[in-house]
C-alpha cells in the first residue's frame, strides 16, 4: 500500500456534528405540538476517505434517521453536517440536488426502492438524465457497463422490477447509486432483508465496489456480525445517541460502554463450545418521546451510578481511536 | 473470486417476455369475462355514435304529425314518439350525446381533480388543507342538487349541464389522487429519486402520477356511467340538452304523459340509459380487479 493511499485514508470526507433531528408530536383537533420524539439527538462523528464507518443499534434507536438526515432527506431539526469540506445542512434546495451526485443511498428493502413501473434501463438511466450526463447513446453504455459491474447482464435491462429476486433488485439498486460516480454511499440495512445466502454476495460486491471505484461508505446495521465483517469503524447507537465509537476491533475486543457490552454477548457464538456470559438487559427501551434524563441508558444499566441519572455524558477516548460516553469511564 | 459469477446461467431469452404492468393488467382484464361484456357494449355504443348518420333511417329532428305515437313497426322500429319522430333515429344520435357527455366530463373532472389532488398530497401542509376543505364543501351538496344549482346559475344548455357535472365529480377524484399520492409519497422509490437529485416537478410527472393512473382510470370509467346518468337527470328536468336535441333523459321527461299509451317512447331511451352505464361499471369493476393494489391478492 503506498503512502498517498494512507494519506488518503486520514482524510475526512463526511464530518457530522451534534446532528439532531426531532419529529413534532401533533395532539388534539389543532394539530398542536405537544411533544418530541427525539430520533437522533447530538451525534456528531467522522468518516474518512476510503472507509467503511458502521451504525449498530437496535430497532428504533434512529440509526436510518441518522443516515437520512445526513443526506438531508430528512430535514435535520440542529447540527452540522460537511461533506468533502461542504457544510450541506445550510444549502439550498439547488446546489444540494447538484452535491447528490456525490452521495448516494442504498435502501433496505429492494422491493420498495424501485419504481414498479419502470424498466431495469429507465432506472438506470434516469440519474444521468436528471444531471445532464452525457447524450443518450454514451447514458446507454455506461448502463450496460454498471449494470455488468454489478453482475447483471444487459439483454436484462428491458424487465421490470418485479422478474427480479431480491438480490437482484438490490443489485440493481447498487447499480443505480453507482450511475453518478458518487464518492459516499449511505447503505441503509442494505442486506437485512435478503436471504444469509445472498447478504454475503451483496456485501462481497460492495467490498468490490469500493476497492474498485474507490467508495466510502456509511453502513446502517442492526447485525453485529455483518457490520464487524464489512466495517473499519463501528459507532453504536442507543436512543438517538452514539454511546460507543471505536475501531472494530478495539470496540468488538475491549466493548467499554455496559450496553455495547449487553449486544454483543446477545450475538450467538458459532462455537458450541464457548462458554459466553449472557448480560441480559431488564426493562424496555424507553421511548424517544420522553427519554430518561441524564445518561438515557440508566434505566436499564447494570451499573447505573447517581451520575447516570443527572448528568449526560458525553464522548470520550478510552484508548487510541476508541470512545465512549459513559460516567464509568470519566 | 470473492464475487461468485452471478447466477447469469440462463440464456438471454429469444423470445422476449416482457411483461409490463399494462400488459399484466390486460391478460388479467381479457380472462374477466363480465368485464369484457362490459367493454363489448361500450365498443357496441361508440360504433353506433361514430356510424350514427348511416345507422339512422330518419332525421332525429324530422316530424311528422301523422305518424304519432306508432308502436314499433317496421318503418319505425322502435316507434315514433308525440311529434312523429322517429325513436330508433333519435337513439341513435342520443348515443353521441351520452357518450360525448360521459367522456368529456369526466376528463374535465380527472384533469382537475387529478392537480388539485397531487398538488394537496404531494405539497401537504396549508394547502392540503385548503384543497381537502373545498373537496369536503363540494361533497356534502347531493351530487345531483349540486348540478342542478350549477346549471341555473349557468344557464340550461347541454354544455353547462357538462360543466356542472364536470365540477360535481371533481373531488371524486381528488381525494382519490391525494389519497394515493399520500401514501405513494411515503415510497421507498420516491426516497430514492430524492437522493438521486430529481426536482419535484419530475418525481411528480415521472413517479407519483404513472402511480396514480391504474385508481384514476377505474374511477374515471365508473364515474363515466355516473356522468351519463347525471346527465339524464339533467335533461329530465330540463336543464340540460335544449330541444330537439335527441338527449335520452330528455326523451324521457318528454314522454312521461304517454307512458301507458305508448310505453315504447319511454322503454327504449330508458334501456338505452341502462345499457350504457351497465357497460361501463362492469369495465370499471373488471378494471378495478386488474389495476387496484388493494383487490389484488
Amino acid at each position: 500500500m503506498s503512502a498517498s493511499i494512507l494519506q488518503d485514508k486520514q482524510e475526512t470526507l463526511l464530518e457530522v456534528e451534534e446532528l439532531c433531528t426531532y419529529f413534532p408530536i401533533r395532539s388534539g383537533v389543532m394539530q398542536r405540538e405537544s411533544g418530541q420524539v427525539k430520533a437522533v439527538d447530538g451525534v456528531s462523528f467522522q468518516v474518512r476517505r476510503g472507509e467503511s464507518f458502521g451504525i449498530v443499534g437496535e430497532s428504533g434507536c434512529g440509526k436510518s434517521t441518522t443516515g437520512r438526515s445526513l443526506l438531508r432527506l430528512i430535514e435535520p431539526t440542529a447540527g452540522k453536517v460537511r461533506f468533502d469540506g461542504k457544510d450541506i445542512t445550510g444549502m439550498e434546495s439547488g446546489s444540494l440536488r447538484t452535491l447528490r451526485r456525490d452521495m448516494q443511498m442504498i435502501f433496505q428493502d429492494p422491493f420498495a426502492s424501485l419504481n414498479p413501473r419502470h424498466r431495469i434501463s429507465k432506472i438506470l438511466e434516469e440519474p444521468l438524465i436528471v444531471h445532464g450526463i452525457g447524450k443518450a447513446a454514451q447514458r446507454r453504455e455506461r448502463v450496460a457497463k454498471v449494470l455488468e459491474t454489478v453482475g447483471l447482464s444487459a439483454w436484462q435491462l428491458e424487465r421490470y422490477p418485479h422478474q427480479f429476486s431480491g438480490g437482484q433488485r438490490q443489485r440493481i439498486a447498487i447499480a443505480r447509486a453507482l450511475m453518478l460516480e458518487p464518492k459516499l454511499i449511505v447503505a441503509d440495512e442494505p442486506v437485512s432483508a435478503l436471504d444469509v445466502s445472498i447478504q454475503s454476495q451483496i456485501l462481497n460486491l460492495m467490498q468490490d465496489l469500493r476497492e474498485q471505484m474507490g467508495l466510502t461508505y456509511v453502513f446502517i446495521a442492526h447485525d453485529l456480525s455483518v457490520v464487524k465483517h464489512f466495517c473499519e469503524r463501528v459507532a453504536v447507537m442507543y436512543l438517538g445517541r452514539i454511546v460507543e465509537l471505536g475501531d472494530k476491533r478495539s470496540l468488538y475486543g475491549q466493548p467499554k460502554h455496559p450496553y455495547t457490552q449487553a449486544l454483543l454477548s446477545s450475538v450467538p457464538s458459532p462455537n458450541p463450545g464457548a462458554v459466553s456470559e449472557r448480560i441480559i438487559l431488564q426493562g424496555e427501551v424507553p421511548s424517544p418521546a420522553n427519554a430518561p434524563a441524564g445518561c438515557v441508558f440508566h434505566t436499564r444499566c447494570p451499573q447505573a451510578m447517581d451520575i447516570c441519572r443527572q448528568e449526560r455524558p458525553v464522548l470520550k477516548s478510552v484508548s487510541q481511536g476508541h470512545q465512549t460516553a459513559c460516567h464509568l469511564y470519566s | 473470486m470473492s464475487q461468485p459469477a452471478v447466477q447469469m446461467s440462463v440464456p438471454p431469452p429469444s423470445h422476449a417476455e416482457v411483461s409490463s404492468p399494462w400488459s399484466d393488467a390486460w391478460r388479467g382484464f381479457r380472462r374477466n369475462r363480465l368485464a369484457m361484456i362490459g367493454l363489448g357494449i361500450i365498443v357496441f355504443f361508440i360504433l353506433i355514435a361514430a356510424c350514427a348518420p348511416w345507422l339512422a333511417p330518419f332525421d332525429y329532428k324530422e316530424q311528422d304529425l301523422m305518424d304519432r305515437l306508432k308502436a314499433p313497426n317496421g318503418e319505425h322500429w322502435f316507434g315514433t314518439d308525440d311529434l312523429g319522430r322517429d325513436i330508433f333515429s333519435r337513439i341513435v344520435y342520443g348515443t353521441r350525446i351520452s357518450l360525448w357527455v360521459g367522456f368529456s366530463s369526466v376528463l374535465g373532472s380527472i384533469a382537475v381533480g387529478t392537480l388539485l389532488g397531487i398538488v394537496a398530497g404531494y405539497y401537504g401542509k396549508w394547502v392540503d388543507t385548503i384543497i381537502s376543505r373545498l373537496f369536503d364543501i363540494l361533497l356534502a351538496f347531493p351530487g345531483v342538487l349540486l348540478a342542478i344549482a350549477i346549471v341555473a346559475a349557468l344557464g340550461p344548455s347541454l354544455q353547462n349541464a357538462l360543466i356542472a357535472i364536470a365540477i360535481v365529480n371533481v373531488p371524486v377524484f381528488g381525494r382519490l389522487v391525494r389519497a394515493k399520492v399520500l401514501s405513494l409519497r411515503e415510497e421507498e422509490y420516491i426516497t430514492a429519486a430524492r437522493s438521486l437529485g430529481m426536482k419535484n416537478s419530475r418525481i411528480l410527472l415521472h413517479h407519483i402520477l404513472p402511480n396514480c393512473l391504474g385508481p384514476i382510470i377505474v374511477q374515471g370509467t365508473l364515474g363515466i356511467a355516473t356522468a351519463i346518468i347525471e346527465a339524464a337527470a339533467l335533461g329530465f328536468l330540463g336543464l340540460g340538452a335544449l330541444p330537439p336535441e335527441p338527449e335520452w333523459g330528455k326523451m324521457l321527461s318528454d314522454s312521461r304523459q304517454f307512458i301507458q299509451k305508448a310505453p315504447w317512447t319511454v322503454l327504449f331511451p330508458g334501456l338505452s340509459i341502462m345499457l350504457t352505464v351497465l357497460g361501463f361499471n362492469l369495465m370499471g369493476d373488471g378494471l378495478r380487479d386488474v389495476l387496484d393494489p388493494r383487490m389484488k391478492s
